[in-house]
């Protein structure tokens, strides 16, 4: 009976960070990397986990520091927690994952700016426990990955025919294998709206949409339950 | 005429109606420069046109008979027809018709929502798209009969011996472009290349004055009003003059960018739009004005041969600000002053 109530707030982090406070199509933050990264499933990918790992780490940081940050300098404090994660992550990119990294390029140092995973800090770990403040970043950055990834691939798909293109770049020479042609190479396919950047805001506005057409799909069957048992109980 | 006469409203389609039968003239004159190629591209963009628009309005839950009937779908195919090359392989205009229907009308809200110029829309995205493409205009009386223009905009098969460049040339603008960017000549001298007429392209100086044709017609009908085509022509001119006075031999005359590209089909049949463009007869000055302005810097100092496309996107998005601007006094009201709008 404990762990049930205790789960509750837990499953609502989830929930938040994952569908109904979605960084990249509902909150609209960090939309900078969103539009400008989002050329393909693994640059998308790669982003939006590279930002994950800031915002779970520097959640749980914040979350740690909350009780001893002055509340007036709070925000450049979050700053220099944030940059300093930044940086190992820029290092670690640029020695293990080096032609992803000059893939990249700016927008790696950029995820300090990103107003992600300031707003995180600022909103939410900044009032809360480690473990939550760590679960929500978690879940906020894989939710703003998600959004990339599929960004990404519509982008992709429709801009090149291709899907997991530059593969190779985060797995090495298996991932040339992974690269689906899903327009043969021999078409020489390409419609350049899609990579370029109206086609992010496109895919972007599409995604929103497609969003809160499902949310009101859901709000709509939520209502019904009760005017559909009344039937069966007639029935 | 004297009162009282009972009005009848001229409904969409007899507004649609009669822009289509303005553009006759024009695509007349092309088909019989540029053979059959034309009716081809506007058929496909006819009918991925119709067809986009019912399924769109059947996704929106709007009755589609009524809205399918008021020709404005068939407009805007009709324009992105005549505004693209007729040589242009089939999938070309098909992907340009259903974005300008899909994208750039129905997600909108449909007719009467679109804040772009839908036709426009789907020539930008030709344009920015697939460029080269988009490059391959056909010669007056060319080398392909119609049987060959077939097969040239269905499977891209040429008849042996023909090459690309042999059935298609550079505009005049476009090879004025190119020529003075590579440092060429002067204009002059130019000007002595084979795809030049009397006063702009060869032949389609011709669809041009068809254009300017239809476009009186339209307004002798009050279909158009004139502010907006006299002041995008004015706008043009105002820039094309002083710089043409100043480098004969570096800027081209004014009379050759009035007739040349798309100036007298933007002049007449897009800028007139009334969705996309403002609705006050100050505020279509305006507008005017600066596609005019737009399309010769576009043309003369930007990276694309032709601009109206470009110019009536950007001004589009000039225009709520443009109406805010320009709404006339309600009747009865004195004309706000400025002293009289800061207290209010």
């Amino acid at each position: 009976m404990e762990a049930n109530t205790d789960a509750r707030p837990w499953r609502d982090i989830v929930h938040n960070g994952l569908w109904k406070q979605n960084a990249g199509v509902v909150q609209l933050l960090g939309l900078c990397p969103v539009l400008a990264v989002s050329t393909s499933v693994v640059n998308g990918v790669s982003l939006g986990l590279a930002t994950t790992l800031v915002t779970t780490v520097s959640g749980a940081a914040v979350a740690t520091f909350r009780h001893t940050i002055p509340n007036e300098i709070r925000n450049p404090v979050f700053i220099m927690l944030i940059a300093a994660l930044v940086t190992c992550v820029d290092l670690a990119m640029n020695a293990w994952m080096h032609s992803l990294y000059l893939v990249l390029g700016i927008f790696i140092p950029l995820i300090t700016t990103n107003c992600i995973v300031m707003a995180r800090a600022e909103a939410y770990a900044s009032r809360n426990t480690v473990p939550e403040a760590a679960l929500d970043g978690l879940m906020m950055g894989l939710g703003l990955t998600g959004v990339l990834g599929i960004l990404g691939g519509m982008r992709e798909l429709i801009g090149r025919g291709t899907l997991f293109s530059g593969a190779e770049l985060v797995l090495g020479d298996i991932g040339h294998a992974l690269v689906l042609h899903v327009v043969p190479p021999a078409f020489n396919y390409q419609f350049l709206l899609a990579l370029l950047p109206p086609g992010a805001f496109f895919g972007l506005a599409l995604l929103i949409a497609g969003k809160n057409y499902l949310d009101a799909r859901a709000r709509k069957r939520a209502s019904l339950p009760a005017a559909t048992d009344n039937e069966t109980v007639s029935a | 005429m004297h009162a009282p006469y009972i009005a009848r409203p001229s409904t969409v389609s007899v507004i649609m109606l009669k822009v289509l039968l303005a553009l006759l003239p024009a695509i007349a004159v092309s088909v019989w420069f540029y053979g059959i190629a034309l009716l081809v591209q506007l058929s496909l963009a006819s009918a991925t046109a119709l067809l986009a628009e019912a399924a769109m309005l059947r996704l929106r839950g709007v009755p589609v008979a009524p809205f399918l009937k008021d020709g404005s779908a068939l407009l805007t195919a009709w324009l992105l027809a005549l505004s693209m090359p007729a040589l242009g392989a089939w999938w070309l205009i098909v992907v340009a018709t259903l974005f300008a229907i899909v994208v750039g009308k129905q997600l909108y809200g449909g007719l009467g929502n679109n804040p772009f110029n839908p036709a426009m829309v789907g020539f930008a995205v030709a344009m920015v798209s697939f460029p080269a493409q988009m490059a391959h205009w056909g010669m007056p009386h060319g080398p392909l009969d119609s049987a060959a223009q077939l097969a040239w905009i269905f499977s891209r098969e040429l008849p042996a011996g023909l090459s690309l460049d042999a059935i298609s040339m550079a505009t005049p603008l476009d090879y004025l472009k190119t020529q003075l960017l590579l440092g060429g000549s002067d204009i002059a001298s130019l000007k002595q290349a084979p795809m030049f007429g009397h006063i702009a392209g060869v032949g389609s100086e011709w669809v041009a004055l068809a254009y300017l044709g239809g476009g009186l017609f339209l307004l002798q009908q009050r279909v158009i009003s004139y502010q907006a085509p006299l002041a995008m022509l004015a706008g043009l001119t105002a820039l094309a003059v002083p710089l043409w006075l100043w480098q004969p031999a570096h800027y081209v005359d004014p009379l050759f960018h009035l007739v040349a590209g798309a100036t007298l089909l933007a002049a007449f049949f897009i800028v007139t739009d009334p969705v996309s463009g403002p609705t006050s007869a100050r505020g279509k000055l305006i507008f005017g004005f600066g596609v005019g302005l737009l399309i010769y810097v576009i043309r003369v100092f930007g990276g694309y041969p032709d601009a109206a496309a470009f110019a009536v996107l950007l001004m589009n998005i000039a225009v709520p600000l443009i109406d805010q601007l320009t709404r006339p006094p309600a009747f009865g009201k004195r004309k706000r002053t400025k002293k009289a709008g800061q207290h209010a």
